[in-house]
């Protein structure tokens, strides 16, 4: 299958142009505006930012008649542990997500839009910078596009260091110019988002794909992938694999497939143990539980698992579970933005208990005490945060007790794992 | 130390606020803005620029607590930044870590005394297919191995950051 998003190198305007980029950005220009959010809804595309909402959906909840401005954010921030494709996008087809976010501008009324990067992503910033610049000058965006009395204005916005930021209301706080405190919701972003205004926020590979279903149709997306998962995604693979790297793969694609064939299969010596498939938030599974699995929302769902952000973690049998665990655990609670008491303390606690455990000063009662405070966060925060601790501890603790106990009796292996480069 | 904002400064900074239907959303950016001009936001600089936003104090402050790659204390001229997340971890961070805290003799958040050299673990660097990566500055250094550490290592003591 060819790809959609990932062509080659992409990123000057001349070389998008010739292969056919912003044809259509100037059909969609042609279309009525529900005419293109029917499109996009037929198409099937789901975010791929990791929640994998129905894109068309969110952008029909835009209250019809609004007063003032609306606005389009893209979400750039991309910092999700093991998640490394919309780098890859934004330097190899950032004309696909200004056309997209041109395209979805008119679709839902958004006369501003702004890319928020994430502020290491100091050379992707500056690429896109000056693509934005060259598409302004060349009249894909700012005053009346092509012609054809629409407006839109777009600007990258540099974020500055804070994985909270990802999360969509966090994002506009930060956008605003304060910390990055997640809202209470309701109101959704569609009807009070950014400046108080209704805002749609999709992520980089979301936008970046509607340039084809405009110019290709719905029907053509749709029928790629699998019926409730269409369209392609980016797998970011990550580990000790051959060919560790961004691809792009019809989703219902295997996980075999995508191990053994794209990334040349686990390096020598390595035997595969578990995987993470969508980015450190989801629940681990199994090297056996993740075998047969095929790559899409409904697949990873019934594994007990998610698709989330495509980015796969890959770890071999050598490394330990519980020190794993501990560099998630101390993340999470660094990146904790501390407004709910959950959240909060149960990070910090989390993050002691799997110490204790590692260092073989834990009991067997410890790893109840984990899995327990790792279920009262669950769903009980303002944003998904605290969930994205509790996931990865509930199922790590479900899936390997074993290695937990025997760390809980001072069997600990905590040399073994990150041993590589000290030895 | 007296802190004045530049006009030079204060052109871009206009131009900065222009992006955003209020000024103050642009306090980010100019904060970064602030950063390139002397490696780190100065107590000083927060007093002026709150003033030139007019905005308290405390929501400037607020801000650069908050968001990790803002120096509160000038930084020195390479900032060594070792991702310490779940792939560069597996792929042998924490040895690349005591390997330079052992070979500039300073720990994380400590700068060599020649000021060449700050030390800091960072969480993701979104880079995790070619771990372990470390930031310097603004640049990105993947697949490193400890080899290519102790040369990355030589050319920057030397003057040089340059690109893979």
């Amino acid at each position: 299958m060819e790809n959609i998003l990932l062509k080659g190198n992409l990123a000057d305007l001349e070389s998008y142009f010739n292969q056919g980029g912003y044809k259509p950005l100037k059909k969609a220009l042609a279309l009525k505006p529900a005419e293109i959010i029917e499109e996009v809804k037929k198409s099937g595309l789901r975010g791929r930012g990791g929640a994998g909402f129905p894109t068309g959906l969110k952008w029909s909840f835009i209250p019809a008649g609004a007063e003032g401005p609306r606005y389009l954010v893209c979400n750039a921030d991309e910092s999700e542990p093991g998640t490394f494709k919309d780098r890859e996008l934004l330097r190899k087809n950032p004309h696909a997500l200004i056309e997209g976010m041109a395209i979805a501008g008119y679709a839902i009324g958004a006369t501003h839009g702004y890319i928020y990067i994430r502020g290491e992503f100091a050379a992707e910033a500056d690429l896109l910078d000056k693509a934005v610049a060259a598409a302004r000058a060349k009249g894909f965006i700012g005053k009346n596009i092509l012609g054809s009395g629409v407006n839109f204005e777009l600007f990258v916005h540099r974020g500055a260091g804070a994985y909270i930021c990802g999360e969509e209301t966090a994002m506009l706080e930060s956008i605003e110019g304060f910390k990055g405190l997640p809202r209470l919701k309701p109101p959704f972003p569609a009807v009070k988002g950014l400046f108080d205004c209704p805002t749609v926020i999709n992520n980089v590979e979301t936008l970046a794909a509607v340039p084809a279903i405009i110019d290709k149709g719905a029907g053509w997306y749709a029928s790629i992938g699998t019926p409730k998962s269409s369209g392609t995604k980016l797998f970011c693979v990550s580990g000790p694999v051959n060919r560790p790297g961004v691809y792009e793969l019809p989703l219902g694609t295997p996980f075999r497939d995508l191990l053994e064939k794209n990334c040349g299969g686990m390096k020598e010596g390595k035997k595969l143990k578990a995987v993470i498939p969508g980015g450190s938030s989801v629940p681990v599974l199994t090297a056996e539980e993740v075998w047969g699995v095929k790559l899409d929302y409904e697949a990873l769902a019934l594994a007990g698992s998610m698709l989330g952000s495509g980015g796969v973690i890959i770890i071999d049998d050598s490394q330990c579970m519980i020190k794993l665990l501990g560099v998630l655990a101390r993340f999470y609670h660094h990146e904790s933005c501390g407004q709910c008491t959950p959240c909060r303390e149960g990070c910090g606690w989390i993050e002691k208990l799997v110490n204790r455990l590692e260092d073989g000063k834990g009991s067997p009662a410890d790893i109840d005490t984990l899995y327990s405070v790792a279920e009262g966060m669950l769903g009980r925060t303002i944003c998904p945060l605290a969930d994205a601790m509790a996931m990865p501890v509930m199922s790590f603790v479900k899936k390997f007790r074993g290695e937990f106990e025997a760390h809980a009796k001072g069997n600990t292996c905590a040399r073994r794992a990150g041993r590589v480069l000290e030895d | 130390m007296p802190f004045k904002l530049t006009e030079e400064f204060k052109a871009k900074a206009a131009h900065i606020c222009a992006r955003y239907p209020r000024r103050d959303a642009a306090l980010l950016p100019l904060l970064e803005e602030l950063q390139k001009e002397s490696g780190y936001v100065a107590e000083e600089a927060m007093d002026e620029l709150a003033g030139y936003l007019e905005l308290p104090y405390a929501r400037i402050k607020a801000v650069v607590t908050f968001y990790t790659m803002f120096n509160r204390a000038p930084a020195g001229k390479y900032h060594l930044q070792v991702c310490r997340n779940i792939s560069c971890h597996m792929a042998g961070a924490p040895g690349l870590l005591a390997g330079l805290k052992k070979e500039l003799g300073i720990e994380e958040g400590e700068t060599t005394r020649d000021g060449l050299f700050t030390l800091s673990s960072v969480e993701c660097l979104g880079a995790c297919g070619s771990a372990p990566v470390m930031q310097v500055n603004a640049e990105y250094f993947e697949n490193l191995t400890a080899e290519k550490l102790d040369a990355l290592l030589d050319e920057l003591r030397h003057g040089r950051l340059k690109s893979r």
